[in-house]
């Protein structure tokens, strides 16, 4: 059965309330990497839906019916790094062959992928026990965790690289340039998404 | 030479604060001393375990798969301080929460094995091992003084001074960003002066 309530609390939550790089700190290294050019920005976000929608379905599939059945999840950690990065090689080599124009737009950010923390920390977070209702997700629940967690750090780089690209001739102090004033743009971009967690979602529907 | 390494690894190639590695454990987990000491510490660990095996097995593993190989050997000890922090220390096990196994991904420890590990013998990349960690370790706390001060007037849980009202925001998730911005900011304006440009 699938719940369309819990799958809208889903989205809003990863979305905008626990935004994966604003507020759970994951993905840093591409978000300030990538986010120099908006076009660039744009090809980094779609192959990462995409990464982290086909490994969250394998990851809960491997956890729930090998790891979890002979009770070896203390190799949750290896197994799920090592899955991440055979999909990671599968998928380019698909992409390769079949699509591509696919394989144009997202290769080079392909192999960036494998050690960026977002796709790790959210098969993590789809089979650890949920902190808010104490139950784990079911697989459609934990794909669509996983899609919908790609949008919002896509959301995030997205704004990101707009903003970057505009202040990109500002004159800043000597020592701010660079990174630092990028941190300084995320923070206010993170104070503006914490009006976001005064949505009192989970108690209003859990209630 | 053991004071050149040390003076290489917290100051000309900060981790954090110049090389910017490990940027996500570093502001999630910073938000408390005993948080940002604990993290530091574990991923010490892993950093100098790895660096030796890495070092010792580097020509054995081919080239073309080294880094799947390095990240096995990376989150074998992983494991370890997982299962460790989850015996020993289990407060700080739910602090850091997710931000354990994350270190598998943690990009200075990769980075290391990379740049170093795979190019040098074992006693020098224990030692790059050790004072990287060092580095991450202290750039961790200092930014984990600032924030734990600034954002609940505590410092290692005991309270900083009764008059002085805290500022949520620094414990929040934008608080790090501006906290990492201007500690970075700092350690390039002294680069610079230091430089004397």
């Amino acid at each position: 059965m699938v719940n369309l309530i819990s799958l809208v609390e889903i989205s809003i939550g990863a979305v905008f309330i626990n935004n994966f790089v604003l507020s759970r700190f994951l993905g840093l290294c591409p978000f300030f990497g990538v986010s120099k050019k908006l076009s660039s920005a744009a090809g980094m976000g779609m192959a990462v839906i995409f990464v982290m929608a086909i490994a969250s379905s394998l990851t809960w599939l491997m956890y729930h019916y090998v790891l979890e059945l002979y009770r070896l999840d203390y190799l949750r950690t290896i197994v799920f790094i090592l899955v991440i990065a055979g999909l990671v090689q599968l998928v380019e080599m698909a992409l390769q062959k079949y699509s591509p124009t696919l394989y144009e737009a997202l290769g080079i950010f392909l192999p960036l992928i494998t050690t960026n923390c977002a796709v790790l920390g959210v098969t993590i977070i789809n089979t650890d026990l949920n902190q808010v209702t104490g139950m784990q997700y079911t697989l459609i629940e934990s794909v669509w965790n996983g899609v919908m967690s790609g949008v919002g750090f896509s959301l995030a780089l997205l704004l990101m690289a707009g903003i970057r690209e505009k202040t990109e001739f500002a004159p800043v102090p000597k020592a701010l340039e660079g990174l630092p004033i990028a941190f300084i743009t995320a923070g206010l971009m993170a104070l503006a998404f914490l009006g976001f967690s005064g949505l009192n979602f989970f108690t209003v529907v859990g209630g | 030479m053991i004071s050149q390494e040390i003076k290489r690894g917290i100051i000309d190639e900060n981790p954090i604060l110049v090389l910017a590695l490990g940027l996500c454990p570093s502001l999630a987990v910073s938000t408390s001393v005993q948080n940002g000491f604990g993290m530091g510490m574990a991923a010490t660990f892993v950093l100098t375990c790895s660096n030796v095996i890495i070092s010792l097995l580097r020509k054995v593993i081919p080239e073309k798969v080294r880094i799947p190989c390095f990240i096995v050997i990376i989150a074998t000890f992983v494991t370890i301080v997982q299962l460790v922090l989850k015996a020993y220390f289990p407060a700080l096990d739910k602090q850091l929460g997710i931000f354990v196994p994350l270190i598998v991904v943690n990009c200075v420890i990769l980075g290391r094995a990379e740049a170093y590990a795979s190019k040098n013998n074992v006693f020098r990349s224990l030692v790059d091992g050790l004072v990287m960690g060092l580095g991450f370790t202290i750039a961790l706390c200092i930014l984990s003084v600032i924030r734990e001060v600034l954002g609940s007037n505590k410092l290692l849980g005991f309270k900083f001074s009764p008059r002085f009202q805290p500022m949520t925001v620094f414990i929040l998730a934008p608080g790090g960003f501006f906290t990492i911005a201007f500690v970075m900011g700092m350690v390039r304006h002294l680069g610079n002066r230091k430089k004397g440009v």
